[in-house]
């Protein structure tokens, strides 16, 4: 198994506050990692290190064999994709140019709309479904439509990686379903993903490779077939549960115990 | 340009099987170097600024104490043989000063463009933050208390107190988030105590002084020539082409610091630029003319109206807005006998009025 | 939303308690009153004899009580401090209680006539007055700043409550804000027109309440006395409205008539003093605030403690004007814009007022 996206001993902080210290993780090539973890764990921080959002204090990121953060900001966006937790649309921009947008990292100057970036935003809103959207305004759109023009955004940029902040959060149990079915599908194209879930049995669900973190720290990682135990939800979320088997996926279903069935 | 005409040409049948649909009709450049989409649209507007700003101007070289009618001003501005003594007076006198105009109108509306864009906000701009009370302060001060009365030290006095004051409202109005209400009250606050010092200033000395610093405190580009021109066109043609990234940058920066670096910008050095730029653009205005007020702020608020753009940043449509409308109060203010900025501020004012009842009126 | 939910308890504490759930409350309400008043008595005295030339409260007093012509001392005190003193004494007065109005009607703490382009608008007609037709004397101002405080106040309203959010402050003092610059731009333009227009603007532009004959309390006085019973009227009904206008409406307040008389109200009191002492800054926006340290969120109270305060604090902004240079004095629209600009910053620094 190749990682071209990995974490080398970092650590991560806000000011004095360090969140993460000394993590190191893999990236498999080709997976679709998903980060779980209790709130204030350091799963979102963790991506924020990998999305160059947040320089690791120590340690390295590399991308490809090279130090994510020395690589040119145009350079890395071309490899290495994000959809943001919280984005904002500008007033009055329509979908196409929203999804635009995602293009910046490769035009210049003087080449500011090609065939490739056509070609890219058209391919990226027929993969979300969002081609019919095209000249509506973002701000008359669902909150569903929304997101999955945001998503195509990121899929113009054309990244080999693409990491997801929390990308079904907000969202109703269709529209998030829908998502995770998409994202599914850019995955057996090809796309590396990482993504910060709150949802365990989506995570379990969709995942190859599933990360638990607490505490700033790896508690357990690898296939959610393995990773998803009642004793690994208790180490990690303190909450008593049961792990059957998914009927419809075959994957662990985690049903929470609460006080009563104790 | 040549290029350019051949590739349009080939475009017009293009825009049809476009895959994308933007929802607006375009022209296609696609060369070997150059391939871009240039949106009707802006292309018409921008063409139709252009001629409002030359009809405007000529008009404007037509109003003055020497009476010079619109066929001779064109003739001393296109035939070198007419009438030596209205070549003077169009060319020498009343040039510089439509020349100025268009200057401080795009410098202006670029430097209005680059702070809304950046702070996401119409009222991200110079004027609401009180940098023409405290340019119109540090000109008073230079002028009157100070008395030294030459051109460079009125400016050093408009751009030392404008930028002063500026910053103090930033950082008065800065305690960890930017609200824009906390921005606009800091913003009178600082305003109405500056203003009653100038006030007093102004009461206290003779009625010739007094006028003299509050014709020049309110924005008058009337007694500008070629001497003066030169270096703000050099400074502003510097600047300009420094600025011309942002164009790129901070419509994506608009989608906030997260989206921005995941697509490959650096947030905080192009925060830093376009603020050194917007300050650098007003700054070279405010030096050079003393305070106009409400350009900054209308003219890209219309330019992005005209254009139905997404973004107040729009290097070419903004700037000619701005040229356009202070070439106009230009020639108003020649017209009624007042500084142009008297007319800025007027006409800004009940514009930001009408804006304002237009959003309102819309939505919340 | 959550703030105005906070201020909506806090008010209708106010008034549980003023109904007479603490009578010791309101005890202290009254004491605080009768202490304002002394206060107010003593800035009058102040104001009488402290000057270019010092005068003592002995021979004030007697200039006051038994007035002979003949001392100049007491021709000093009748002829130029006392009408100084009456004119600070109801301008302070209307100044104050307009702010507490205003801030009142629009739930905006930040509001005053300044900043919401009525005394922009109140100079605009004056400055056209002086101008254009000539005229010269306050009292012939009067009528022209009464239009354009009028004028103004409904403008800015109308512009600030399009839409379906109604008047929040943020729209009102956006709105106040861009009629206030462009009526100001008007003003200069025709001011910088006319060499005798812009010395008597620039002198009237900076607020003053010295060189004022008695004639001139004749018509002020009166005018403000109306403008300051009808907003006392109000003050009931604007607790109510504190609440909202769907709850105020439902309370048996009919929203309609307050509105217009506030309006009245203000414009009566804003016009006034913007024509007898020009446009002076800051006190309307300041003293309710401090009033309501004390008093709390009951507007029958704040109205009532701004009548006070407001004179209190413009005689002895206008006595240290007299005192501060060592030759000459300060106009007393400086020392407030000097006052309120750090007083004006400080309150929306404070998170409480900037979450209105």
């Amino acid at each position: 198994m190749t990682a071209s996206l990995n974490a080398r001993d970092i650590t991560l902080a806000y000011g004095d506050t360090r969140i993460i210290s000394n993590l190191s993780l893999a990236v498999p090539d080709k997976s679709f990692t998903i980060i779980i973890g209790p709130n204030a764990c350091g799963k979102s921080t963790l991506l924020r290190g990998f999305a160059r959002l947040l320089r690791p204090s120590t340690g390295t990121v590399l991308l490809d064999g090279a130090d994510l953060h020395s690589l040119k900001p145009k350079e890395a966006a071309r490899k290495l994709g994000l959809l943001p937790q919280s984005s904002i649309a500008p007033d009055g921009i329509t979908v196409a140019d929203l999804v635009g947008r995602g293009r910046f990292p490769h035009q210049n100057a003087l080449r500011t709309w090609s065939r490739d970036d056509e070609r890219a935003v058209a391919e990226a809103m027929d993969a979300t479904g969002t081609t019919e959207l095209s000249s509506r305004l973002v701000d008359e759109l669902s909150g569903g439509q929304r997101q999955r023009v945001w998503v195509a955004m990121a899929l113009a940029q054309r990244t080999g990686h693409l990491l997801l902040d929390e990308p079904t959060t907000f969202l109703d149990i269709a529209h998030q379903i829908d998502l995770m079915e998409l994202f599914a599908d850019l995955h057996r194209e090809g796309t590396t993903l990482v993504a910060v879930l709150h949802d365990l049995n989506h995570a379990a669900r969709y995942a190859t490779h599933l990360v638990a973190m607490r505490d700033g720290a790896i508690v357990a990682q690898g296939d959610p077939r393995d990773v998803i135990t009642e004793q690994l939800v208790e180490a990690v979320y303190d909450l008593p549960c049961r792990v059957i088997t998914d009927p419809v996926s075959g994957t662990p279903l985690v049903l929470p115990l609460g006080r009563r069935a104790k | 340009m040549s290029i350019d005409e051949r590739s349009v040409e080939s475009t017009v049948e293009s825009t049809v099987e476009s895959t994308v649909d933007f929802g607006r009709r375009h022209w296609r450049i696609d060369t070997a170097r150059v391939s871009t989409l240039i949106p009707v649209r802006s292309v018409l507007v921008c063409a139709a600024l252009v001629v409002v700003i030359i009809v405007a101007g000529l008009a404007s070289m037509t109003i003055g104490a020497y009476d010079v009618n619109f066929a001779a001003v064109l003739g001393a501005v296109f035939d070198p043989s007419s009438d030596p003594d209205v070549r003077q007076v169009v060319l020498e006198w009343r040039l510089p000063r439509v020349l100025f105009a268009v200057l401080c109108g795009a410098a202006l509306a670029l430097a209005g463009g680059i702070f809304q864009s950046l702070t996401r906000n119409p009222l991200g701009s110079p004027d609401i933050i009180g940098f023409g009370v405290g340019a119109q302060f540090g000109v008073t001060l230079m002028m009157i208390v100070f008395e030294l009365n030459t051109y460079m030290f009125k400016a050093i006095g408009a751009l030392v107190g404008g930028l002063f004051t500026a910053l103090l409202v930033y950082a008065l109005a800065n305690s960890k988030t930017m609200s824009s209400f906390r921005l606009i009250i800091v913003g009178i606050g600082v305003s109405a105590g500056l203003g009653s010092l100038t006030s007093w200033i102004l009461i206290s000395v003779s009625l010739e002084k007094a006028m003299m610093a509050a014709t020049w405190g309110a924005g008058s580009i009337a007694s500008l020539g070629f001497d003066q021109l030169l270096p703000a066109a050099i400074v502003f043609a510097v600047v300009l082409v420094g600025s011309l990234p942002l164009n790129r940058t901070l419509p994506v920066l608009e989608m906030g610091d997260d989206a921005a670096t995941a697509l490959g910008i650096s947030p905080g050095r192009t925060r830093l630029a376009a603020m050194v730029f917007g300050v650098a653009l007003v700054a070279l205005v405010t030096a050079a003319a003393g305070p106009i007020s409400f350009i900054a702020l209308a003219a890209p608020q219309i330019s992005q109206r005209l254009t139905r753009s997404n973004t107040p940043m729009g290097t070419a449509p903004v700037m000619l807005t701005g040229a356009a409308l202070v070439v106009v109060s230009d020639a108003v203010a020649q017209l009624v006998g007042v500084p142009v900025g008297v007319v800025t501020v007027s006409v800004g004012g009940l514009y930001l009025a009408w804006l304002l009842a237009a959003q309102y009126a819309r939505r919340a | 939303m959550t703030t105005e939910v906070s201020v909506d308890t806090s008010q209708m504490d106010a008034g549980r308690h003023a109904d007479g759930d603490a009578p010791r409350r309101i005890r202290m309400r009254v004491a605080g009153l009768v202490i304002a008043a002394v206060l107010l008595v003593l800035a009058a005295i102040a104001s009488l004899a402290i000057g270019n030339r010092a005068i003592d409260p002995v021979t004030v007093l007697t200039a006051l009580a038994a007035y002979d012509d003949s001392n100049p001392l007491h021709l000093m005190v009748q002829q130029l401090r006392l009408p100084r003193t009456l004119l600070g004494i109801v301008v302070g007065a209307a100044l104050a209680v307009c702010g507490a109005l205003i801030q009142a009607f629009t739930r905006n703490p930040l509001a005053d006539p300044g900043i919401l382009g009525v005394n922009a608008g109140a100079s605009f007609t004056v400055t056209f007055a002086v101008a254009v037709l000539g005229l010269n004397t306050p009292g012939a101002y009067v009528p022209f700043a009464l239009l354009g405080a009028f004028v103004l106040t409904l403008l800015v309203y109308a512009l600030g409550s399009l839409g379906t959010s109604g008047a929040t402050p943020m729209k009102l003092t956006l709105a106040g804000v861009a009629l206030g610059a462009a009526f100001t731009g008007f003003t200069t333009a025709i001011v910088l027109q006319n060499r005798s227009t812009f010395d008597v603007m620039r002198f009237w532009g900076v607020g003053s309440i010295g060189g004022r004959s008695l004639d001139q309390l004749t018509w002020a006085a009166p005018l403000i006395v109306v403008g300051l019973l009808i907003g006392l009227l109000c003050a009931r009904s604007l607790n109510a409205l504190a609440l909202g206008d769907d709850l105020a409406h439902s309370l048996g307040v009919r929203v309609g008539v307050v509105r217009i008389l506030v309006i009245v109200s203000v414009t009566l009191l804003a016009g006034t003093s913007v024509a007898a002492a020009g446009p002076i800054a800051f006190v309307g926006i300041m003293i309710p605030h401090v009033v309501r340290w004390f008093t709390g969120p009951d507007q029958r109270w704040v109205l009532a403690y701004s009548i006070l305060v407001g004179p209190t604090f413009l005689l002895l902004a206008d006595v240290l004007g007299r005192i501060a240079l060592p030759n000459g004095e300060l106009r007393v629209g400086i020392i407030t814009g000097l006052l309120g600009a750090p007083v004006l910053v400080a309150l929306v620094r404070r998170k409480k007022v900037s979450g209105l």
